[in-house]
């Protein structure tokens, strides 16, 4: 039964959401809201094949034993997406927390092949036929809507969680309600509903919701259900403890490295394989001498991907030393003698003809920059660069793959299940429906997880190989092949009128990715231009937490801060000064500055840094705390202010800006991926350091709930926490930082101040 | 064939001598909650305690564990003892966010409080520094230590 159904064929959606319900046989009822994809970032809109379809977003079943379920369309990766969603749907229904369970939609065994997912979802359910379409094309084929599926973009909670899970849930409540006063003739005004029961206080009676949900199943779903005030909620704005989090601490917590092939039934033997790339990008295999490879224990076959060449054997630890003893010849097309140097000469060449020749793409262009600039009594020029980055995620990158004549089955850790399900129905030629994503929890993702390279070979691997394979890359072929955050350098120039004001921000700099917003600036500076030109390379690019904002975040928050030092202005007033406009930075910004008591004086040697920056809706201002000693700059402490609308579970937001700021603080610190003869330096933990307890600052986080929309949670605590440092590091020793990491300087002693 | 204990239960294996006993333990006893995280012993995900010893279980040989006892994370809290009380601490602090390093983590913090009931920020810097994670949630696990320690909130001025 939909509410607002499209005039026309059922193809448009007057409203953003369309909302369903019917019984299963077992008598469980089960409400589902249908959302409109909302907007669609570059990258993904190719992907989207039609603007106006729909998918099934978030479902809420609650069986006859009176426990709920919230089935999510999202991974787990560690963002606490799964519990604070359940969260949201909760507080709506008035759920009993104790009794909500999470599911991720499809990967759970319920919707283990499409057949059994389309009877779920369609077999036993009343779903008019404007939304079996939507079921079919949006939720079992989810291609065209695959931008709400994604996990990412720090979407769940502000998308889904926003327009789906609280609507399902406050639309089961209604619907329950409504059967209950029905039933006991009463007014529905005169019931309460609390913790999953509901009682009508005149009368005494009292029940548990899932007596009624076979009546409420019955009834047509409400148009638009009323949603909670902030002042009713009950679970959203507290810290709820995680669901997953019990099984995280015994081992019991199954990802997709885990998979366990004896519990598929009528599954054979399952393989284990690793794989070796051509270390030089875009290469190819050459040639195999395998017969060492082959003559060791275990080891079953050699496969031939055309790129890269993997080794199936009984265990890993034996293909492992197949791949080992295995030789492949590569041809590297001319791309082997390609060094890091060549590419930053490379990017500053290309800014340089943009600067002589024009031709970049504008970004933003407001005033008249160029004027401004040659009028301004004080111009300030600078440069910034910042290397490649591997995601590093803890679990290696996994998936094992069953490959039958008709069919495909996959078990992995993916950041989108349907998009990869796509993929490799593409690969195989078939049909999506007979291919099967068994989603598990993943092992850390921060945007690798996204891309489907590893499932794929495991899918080609296993085909070739006739069995079921589990391929697992080594740590070696993770930090070798991986979609890396892009290397880039940006130029500034500023200017500054004759009372030490910003008039003119001229910003360039190399490759584009998304979001669009990245390289804009929060700042009230009436002159600026900013600007890209593209130069690419052979090495393979991805998403990496916060995507552009990882490196906009460092140029535009480092130049900020030499325009204050050049300015002679506090930078923390510089920037106050610049944000009258923009109360909420303001507010962040300020919230940041008081926690950390941004002006008590600090001892010779160490300093103060801020940084400012705005992504996915949320606000986050940060005052890192470093002292230099030895040439070398130990983080102290870091003070963290958010604003992200409001915080569904505050201690969830506060562990993802923690885990966010040691993300940037890993890379700002550390983090260099490196080309030398057209492959990557760095192989493993060793050569690519990330941050360990020993270095790990104090870190308090001060949550503003500024009453915006919501914003994202994984992503946005990342940007600041490079400039921050780097600001810090001048602060404590006059010297600038323009290359990350700040591992390649060695900080000598104060100059002057 | 190589004998020892997993857990308390005896075993007998026909595995090589020189295959690390992370595979040993993961995919012959199927005991997965034992990661594989790097492979050359940078990163403390496999790491179990040999005769109550941390170890990385990635770069030992199975020949090690030869006549010796291995506990895995499967097998750290005591039997009748619903959780290791470091277990019920990283419930407590909301430790864990992916979770893929925490088997490791609570291994390596174990074997440091059987050892100093209450480490300093020094002795949980230096038991701990083997232990990545990537979510960043080494506060986190730093005040579950203390809490586990004491038996009671920490009080570490964060």
């Amino acid at each position: 039964m939909a509410s607002e159904p499209s005039p026309s064929a059922g193809r448009r959606w007057t409203r953003r959401g369309v909302i369903a319900a019917g019984v299963l046989t077992t008598g469980a009822l089960v409400v589902g809201v249908a959302v409109r994809p909302g907007n669609r970032g570059p990258r993904l809109r190719p992907l989207v094949a039609r603007g106006d379809e729909a998918l099934l977003n978030a479902w809420v079943k609650i069986s006859p034993d009176n426990t709920v379920t919230a089935i999510v369309p999202h991974a787990e990766m560690g963002q606490g997406a799964h519990s604070a969603l359940a969260q949201m749907l909760a507080d709506e229904l008035d759920a009993d927390w104790q009794r909500v369970r999470v599911r991720e939609a499809p990967a759970h065994e319920e919707y283990a092949n499409y057949a059994l997912g389309k009877g779920f979802l369609l077999g036993e359910m009343n779903i008019p036929a404007v939304l079996v379409d939507t079921v079919d094309g949006g939720f079992l084929k989810l291609t065209q809507a695959m931008d709400l599926q994604v996990t990412g973009g720090s979407l769940s909670l502000r998308a889904t969680g926003t327009h789906a899970m609280r609507v399902a849930g406050a639309a089961a409540r209604e619907m329950l309600a409504r059967a209950a006063a029905a039933e006991w003739e009463v007014p529905p005004d005169e019931l309460a509903l609390a913790a999953s029961r509901i009682s009508h206080p005149a009368s005494g009676r009292e029940a548990a919701y899932a007596d009624f949900a076979a009546a409420a199943a019955t009834l047509p779903p409400p148009a638009k259900p009323r949603l909670k005030a902030p002042a009713e909620f009950n679970l959203m704005g507290k810290p709820m403890p995680r669901k997953d989090i019990p099984s995280k601490v015994d081992g019991s917590a199954r990802f997709g490295i885990d998979m366990d092939a004896a519990a598929v039934p009528g599954m054979p033997r399952m393989r284990v394989a690793t794989v070796r790339a051509c270390p030089v990008f875009q290469g190819a295999v050459d040639g195999i001498e395998d017969a060492a490879a082959l003559a060791l224990p275990g080891v079953e076959r050699v496969v031939d991907l055309g790129n890269a060449v993997a080794v199936v054997a009984d265990g890993y630890w034996h293909a492992s030393r197949g791949l080992a003893a295995l030789r492949a010849r590569w041809k590297t097309g001319g791309r082997e003698g390609l060094g890091q140097q060549d590419i930053f000469a490379q990017f500053q060449g290309a800014l340089s003809a943009l600067e002589a020749q024009g031709g970049g793409r504008t970004d933003a262009n407001v005033g008249d920059a160029e004027a401004a600039l040659a009028a301004a009594p004080k111009q300030v020029r600078a440069e910034y660069r910042v290397p490649y980055l591997a995601h590093a995620a803890m679990e290696p990158l996994s998936c094992a793959a069953w490959v039958r004549h008709d069919e495909c089955d996959v078990w992995t850790g993916t950041q989108n299940p349907l998009g990869l399900r796509a993929a490799i129905a593409d690969l195989l030629s078939v049909d999506e429906s007979l291919v099967t994503v068994h989603n598990a929890y993943l092992g850390g993702a921060f945007g690798r997880r996204a891309s489907y390279d590893y499932a794929l070979q495991a899918v080609q691997v296993a085909k070739a190989a006739g069995v079921p394979v589990q391929l697992v890359w080594s740590r070696e072929e993770d930090i070798a092949q991986d979609k890396y955050r892009p290397a880039s350098v940006s130029r500034f120039r500023g200017g500054l009128d004759a009372d030490g004001r910003p008039v003119a921000w001229l910003n360039g700099y190399v490759d584009k990715h998304e979001p669009a917003e990245a390289p804009h600036i929060p700042y009230d500076i009436a002159n600026q231009r900013i600007e890209h030109v593209e130069s690419p390379t052979h090495v393979p690019f991805g998403v990496w937490r916060s995507v552009d904002h990882s490196q906009h975040g460092f140029f535009t928050e480092s130049f900020i801060d030499e325009l204050a030092a050049a300015a002679g202005q506090d930078p923390l007033l510089f920037r106050r000064n610049l944000l009258r406009r923009a109360p909420r930075h303001r507010a962040v910004l300020d919230a940041a500055a008081k926690a950390a008591r941004w002006r008590t004086p600090l001892a010779a040697g160490r300093g103060r840094g801020i940084a400012l920056h705005e992504s996915y809706g949320t606000v986050v201002a940060q005052v890192i705390e470093v002292a230099v000693a030895a040439g070398r700059a130990h983080v102290e402490k870091v003070t963290c202010a958010v604003d992200a609308g409001f915080a569904i579970n505050p201690d969830g937001l506060i562990a993802q800006m923690e885990g966010g700021i040691v993300f940037g603080l890993s890379a700002a610190l550390h983090g260099e991926i490196s080309i030398a003869e057209g492959r990557v330096r760095q192989s493993n933990f060793h050569d690519y350091p990330v941050m360990r307890i020993d270095e790990m600052p104090t870190i308090e986080t001060v949550i503003v709930n500024g009453g915006g929309p919501l914003g994202g949670g994984g992503e946005p605590g990342t940007p600041p926490a490079a400039p921050a440092l780097a600001n810090a590091v001048f602060a404590a020793t006059g010297r600038r930082i323009r290359e990350l990491p700040l591992a390649k300087h060695h900080l000598g002693a104060r100059s002057a101040t | 064939m190589i004998e020892f204990q997993v857990n308390g239960a005896g075993k007998r294996l026909d595995v090589e001598a020189d295959m690390p006993l992370l595979w040993v333990i993961r995919e012959h006893l199927r005991l997965t909650g034992t990661k594989f995280g790097c492979g050359i012993g940078q990163c403390g995900a496999c790491t179990v305690h040999l005769d109550g010893e941390p170890v990385r279980s990635c770069i030992t040989p199975a020949a090690a564990a030869a006549g010796r006892s291995i506990t895995t994370i499967e097998g750290l809290a005591k039997s009748g003892e619903a959780r290791h009380p470091l277990q019920q601490a990283w419930i407590d602090e909301q430790v864990p966010q992916c979770g893929y390093c925490q088997s490791g983590q609570i291994m390596a913090a174990a074997a440091l409080l059987a050892e100093h009931p209450a480490p300093d920020d020094d002795a949980i810097n230096a038991a701990m520094r083997g232990n990545i994670c990537r979510c960043g949630t080494y506060a986190r696990i730093r005040r579950a230590i203390k809490k586990a320690a004491t038996g009671a909130a920490p009080n570490d001025g964060e």
